[in-house]
């Protein structure tokens, strides 16, 4: 199972082809593998690299085009390395309704970074997610995996302190 | 020592439950469960007494030294002790045959799963053969709960008539409406209770293999799961004649649309197929395949155990049987309340709910997701059932109700609604894909004041559209939060804006 979201200071590895292959070659005759094997890419090198978009489409008898398709479709799979720590913050209904918009304003202002963009030190990767299923604990997140509830400016602060 | 449950839930962990069972793990046997489902007291722990067990919350870990000195593990007097876990009102008000187990025994343990009922529907399907099962499905009533409500019964023996060699069962797990939690509850709290449901249709339809499809922004639920799968294969509930395997998402709501899914399990994009063909017929790879949610499915082995008449007595109307309403947002006892289908918009809101959290009078409640409308108090007289519903012009969806206080600004979540639609479109039909951006555009324009009254009778105009020329329910279905918010809350379009909005 793919580690959705990296544990805590998570290094990635660098792309490197060969074990791009071996990643895709584990999968690659599961019915429908294409999404596993976006997944296990991303898990290791922290987004999906480009060099591995013809690589999955050899492996699985798809166009480039194909594959391009799906990396792009889904808002999960990343283009870019993210920061060492990445902040998910939810902004659906529930968590609209206890106030999200002014946490969502807050942290954006205070790491000075708008939606999927990461801090210059890449120390925060922001992420927007809609709905976390913590609906009744709003406002909600997700820190490096970890869920977070009935978040305020102050509790989230207290929480990215932790980090440094 | 003395055994004290502690959840797991991810909702629990978000209040701190794991900080509370290691400050507990030196003093007590710690056993870690799924949540009961009342938000407002996690985390909440149970001690396990000669009287039964105790419930405590809700309880922070720097908490559990005093608790202890105040005698925790015998279930003595403290300002946070709640009494029986069974007497609590949130919890003898319901009726719980879905999410019994859940909250009370340990997630991954078959032994548990067994002393509470567990693999006895399984056991009597098996005993009355694939024919009876289905009959029995059908007569329970049961209807699909992921939203659309169409007779569970009625989809799997379409599924089992069709001749193939290679059939499935795909379990829509892709939970991602708004306000709702019930699905991951259920696969954190009593996954096994999934997996006999799966097995029980495998075997129904003539299956071997199961899909469950859940969604990424589920991490928790995703290990539980995956974990419950291990258990359940060592011990034969799963093997050579029916196996399950978990696919994870990548955050496209559109999935959660069962063709969408089917798409996305054969992996392409999300994008909608037309009906016909029925995926009961040409579905997963082409092949017969039953597609339900996890509540559906999970509601199946009581139904098998208890009987299809027990189960159709409760509810209202053709809604029969129990509902998990989810209570979100702005609520004050926000959780989960499994009851027969009936209870009214406000028996929900006020006597359950306890009204909003902030305290402000309780304006807008949307019921069923970023597609269910907005209801003002004056229709809180709605029962909670799927046809009542439409009649409203809303939909109960999969249970979720969340809550707005006097503070919410309609026109304002009118132009949320085309926004989410507009970013997760498939793209596939032209009334979504486009309707939902200029839709946004034109909501941008009421709210910046500019020719109100004409940009309004132009969003009539695009919910028209998209309501009536929209391929699946996305676009089909926005129209219901921006149409109940004209129609309720018409105020809010019409209020002078003291700047543009963003």
């Amino acid at each position: 199972m793919p580690d959705l979201d990296p544990s805590p200071d998570a290094e990635f590895e660098p792309w490197n082809e060969a074990r791009g292959e071996a990643i895709i070659a584990a999968r690659a005759g599961e019915e429908g593998a294409t999404l596993p094997i976006l997944h296990d890419l991303q898990a290791v090198f922290g987004f999906v690299p480009r060099e591995a978009v013809p690589m999955v489409a050899h492996a699985l008898n798809l166009s480039r085009a194909e594959v391009h398709g799906v990396v792009t479709f889904y808002h999960e799979y990343r283009h870019h390395a993210p920061g060492r720590h990445v902040l998910r913050l939810c902004r659906a209904e529930a968590c609209q309704s206890l106030g999200c918009e002014a946490l969502t304003d807050h942290v954006r202002a205070r790491l000075n970074i708008g939606w999927h963009e990461t801090t210059p030190d890449h120390a925060m990767t922001l992420e927007p997610v809609f709905c976390l299923g913590l609906c009744a604990i709003g406002p909600a997140a997700l820190l490096d995996g970890q869920p977070l509830g009935r978040l305020t400016p102050a509790r989230l602060e207290a929480e990215l302190e932790k980090l440094s | 020592m003395t055994r004290v449950f502690v959840p797991r839930d991810a909702a629990a962990l978000a209040l701190g439950a794991d900080d509370v069972a290691r400050a507990l793990a030196t003093h007590a046997n710690v056993v870690r469960t799924g949540s009961r489902g009342l938000f407002w007291l996690e985390p909440m722990i149970e001690v396990e007494t000669p009287s039964g067990r105790v419930a405590y919350g809700p309880v922070a870990a720097a908490d559990i030294p005093g608790l202890l000195a105040a005698g925790l593990l015998t279930g003595a007097a403290h300002p946070s002790r709640l009494g029986r876990p069974e007497d609590l009102p949130f919890l003898t008000r319901q009726t719980r045959l879905t999410f019994d187990r859940c909250g009370v025994v340990d997630p991954l343990s078959l032994e548990d799963y067994r002393a509470h009922g567990g693999l006895t529907g399984l056991e009597r399907a098996r005993a009355i053969g694939p024919a009876a099962t289905i009959e029995t499905v059908t007569k329970s009533g049961l209807r699909g709960r992921g939203g659309a409500g169409f007779p569970a019964g009625i989809k799997w023996k379409t599924a089992a008539d069709t001749i193939s060699d290679r059939k499935f069962i795909v379990c829509n797990a892709d939970e991602g409406d708004s306000g709702t939690y019930a699905d991951r509850m259920l696969m954190e709290g009593d996954p096994f209770c999934l997996i006999e449901g799966l097995a029980i249709a495998g075997f129904a339809v003539g299956a071997r293999k199961g899909y469950v499809y859940t969604r990424s922004e589920y991490p928790h639920a995703i290990a539980t799961f995956d974990a419950a799968l291990k258990v359940a294969r060592a011990s034969g509930v799963l093997g050579p004649d029916f196996d399950i395997e978990q696919r994870v998402g990548a955050g496209a709501y559109i999935c959660g649309e069962e063709t969408s899914l089917l798409e996305s399990l054969e992996g392409r994009r999300g994008q909608v197929r037309a009906k016909p063909p029925l995926p009961a017929h040409k579905g997963l790879f082409g092949q017969p395949t039953v597609i339900n949610n996890v509540i559906t499915l999970a509601s199946v082995p009581v139904i098998l155990r208890d009987g299809a008449e027990a189960y159709q007595a409760l509810g209202f109307g053709r809604s029969r049987g129990t509902m998990p309403i989810q209570l979100a947002g702005n609520v004050k006892y926000a959780g989960l309340f499994e009851a027969g289908f009936g209870l009214t918009l406000g028996e929900i809101v006020n006597d359950i709910g306890g009204g909003s959290l902030s305290g402000r009078p309780v304006r807008a409640v949307q019921v069923g997701g970023p597609l269910g409308a907005y209801f003002p108090p004056a229709l809180f007289d709605t029962p909670f059932d799927y046809e009542a519903f439409t009649v409203k012009g809303g939909l109960i969806g999969h249970g979720g109700v969340v809550v707005f206080d006097d503070t919410v600004d309609l026109a304002h979540q009118a132009r949320f609604a085309m926004e989410f639609c507009a970013a997760e479109s498939c793209g596939k039909c032209t009334p979504c894909r486009i309707g939902s951006v200029r839709g946004m555009e034109t909501m941008d324009k009421i709210l910046s004041g500019i020719a109100v009254d004409k940009n309004i009778e132009l969003i009539r105009d695009l919910c028209h559209t998209m309501r009536f020329g929209s391929l699946c329910a996305l676009g089909g279905f926005i129209p219901f939060p921006v149409m109940s918010a004209l129609e309720h809350f018409s105020e809010d379009f019409h209020r002078a804006r003291l700047a543009p909005a963003a």
